[in-house]
């Protein structure tokens, strides 16, 4: 279904866009299955509505908002955005949402409120992936707060313009393009403020591949592959792989987040 | 039962004929791949496709190399042994097109970057070990090179292909991100086939049967084809 009244973002890329195609069904989605083809045959299983996402922790409004409400609580605009997967492949795409911040300040976080974590629906019955141990469902991810403010990070709804496909993270997830893909979750039921740095789901499962910043970086290299270059989904057979860029190109807006970090250390 | 035995008679012109339906057969993953790539059907990442396909047929006919001598004891058809060599040339070939793949579609010649890799990441150390150790058995793999070498030092350095095929699984299972299902189906495959040959060899030596003419050479026999 379309989606009415996108406008348009000053923060696009204007590079072309990677084909609704591939977009749909080159995905990883554990909870569907392994292999990237997966999610596409399986997230119909998925049932969207009604959906409701709670959100709590160290707020002073907490909240359990109606998938209908988030899609009206900000204008929707399309933001068209590299994403940089964790294994080496990218695609540009244009997702339709609007800044996580408008969220957050409705809900208003209490001072202590230093990190925000994103958990996955648990539905092993419409998630057949989830009844194998892959995992420590549900799916759990993290952003510290700076981060999630930041008007980069979107409460994403939409792609192409129309309603989030299943696979893609319906009804609603996180993108936050200068990190890895898996640090935006999908089929997002609860976002709750905390003091501490959230227990994730690929941090768990291996701590020294899969940090808790995971921010794209050319120069730290997965233990298993480097990272330096990508291959961009849709370019076909013969096409080179590209530079990957600091931070997935987006250095200029987010760098200062991390100016006192050591990214080795904190990969 | 009597197919079975009349199996285990296979005369050679039938052995011969079958050999050639299985020539053609195993080529058919590349003539798949040819078909896909004409047809848009290499999916989102056709690199990734491509690596990932060569690479599982070479260890699938790693695997059914190994499977031959085996299946030769099991079924007692002798002359299986005839596609041993053909069958263990095409995992060499599936796995050089795995290697071509990586060096031509995935790294385009890039030879910094792929000494990184083969030094660096341990799945492609172990993947390009097995991969270079695989060269010598491919080139003695002829008549002429078994008589040069002599069938006992052929034997030995044919063992090869034990570490090779472990090294094949290694390099396949380091590669995964998280469900390590595949990789462990095919650990399981080879565990079965070296486990047969350790069985095989600890009966031979512990009981010696007077019906067999039971020495260690008949268990590791070498091509007739």
């Amino acid at each position: 279904a379309k989606l009415a009244e996108v406008r348009k973002s000053p923060l696009s890329t204007m590079e072309p866009l990677t084909s609704y195609k591939d977009i749909t069904h080159y995905n990883n989605f554990y909870e569907f299955g392994t292999d990237k083809s997966d999610p596409a045959q399986q997230a119909h299983l998925l049932r969207t509505r009604p959906w409701t996402v709670a959100v709590e922790g160290l707020v002073r409004r907490p909240r359990v908002y109606d998938i209908d409400e988030l899609l009206k609580l900000a204008p929707l605009e399309e933001r068209i955005y590299r994403l940089r997967c964790v294994e080496a492949w990218s695609m540009v795409v244009p997702w339709v949402g609007y800044p996580l911040s408008a969220l957050i300040r409705q809900v208003e976080p209490l001072g202590s409120a230093k990190f925000v974590e994103f958990t996955t629906v648990l539905r092993p019955s419409e998630m057949p992936g989830q009844r194998l141990p892959i995992l420590a469902w549900p799916y759990v991810e993290g952003l510290r707060l700076d981060e999630a403010m930041h008007p980069l990070t979107l409460l994403c709804l939409g792609l192409y313009g129309e309603v989030l496909p299943n696979q893609n993270g319906a009804p609603v997830r996180i993108v936050v393009p200068w990190k890895y893909g898996f640090k935006s979750g999908k089929s997002i039921v609860k976002i709750r403020f905390t003091e501490f740095q959230p227990r994730t789901s690929w941090n768990l499962a291996a701590p020294h591949e899969y940090g808790f910043y995971a921010n794209v970086n050319p120069t730290v290299d997965h233990p298993r592959w480097s990272q330096a270059k990508e291959r961009r989904i849709g370019e076909g057979l013969f096409a080179r792989k590209r530079d990957t860029l600091m931070f997935n190109g987006y250095a200029d807006q987010v760098a200062h987040l991390y100016a006192d970090m050591d990214l080795r250390k904190h990969f | 039962m009597t197919v079975l035995t009349r199996l285990a008679q296979l005369p050679a012109v039938h052995a011969e004929r079958l050999k050639r339906i299985l020539f053609v057969l195993c080529l058919l993953p590349l003539a798949r791949w040819i078909w896909l790539g004409f047809n848009d059907g290499l999916g989102a990442n056709p690199v990734e496709f491509i690596i990932r396909s060569t690479g599982f047929w070479a260890l699938a006919f790693l695997a059914i190399t190994l499977a031959v001598t085996p299946l030769r004891r099991w079924l007692q058809w002798p002359w299986l042994l005839r596609l041993r060599r053909m069958l263990g040339l095409y995992a060499f070939f599936y796995a050089c097109l795995h290697f071509a793949a990586y060096l031509v579609l995935d790294q385009f010649f890039d030879l910094a970057a792929i000494v990184e890799d083969v030094l660096k990441r341990p799945y492609i150390t172990v993947g390009f070990t097995s991969f270079v150790l695989l060269v010598p058995l491919a080139i003695t793999s002829t008549d002429g090179m078994i008589r040069r070498l002599g069938g006992r030092r052929w034997r030995r350095l044919h063992r090869l292909v034990y570490a090779i095929g472990v090294g094949g699984v290694i390099h396949f299972w380091w590669l995964v991100k998280a469900d390590i299902t595949q990789p462990f189906l095919y650990a399981i495959a080879l565990g079965v086939l070296l486990g047969e040959r350790v069985v095989h060899h600890l009966r031979i030596r512990v009981l010696p049967s007077p019906g067999t003419s039971g020495s260690a050479r008949a268990a590791i026999p070498l091509p007739r084809d």
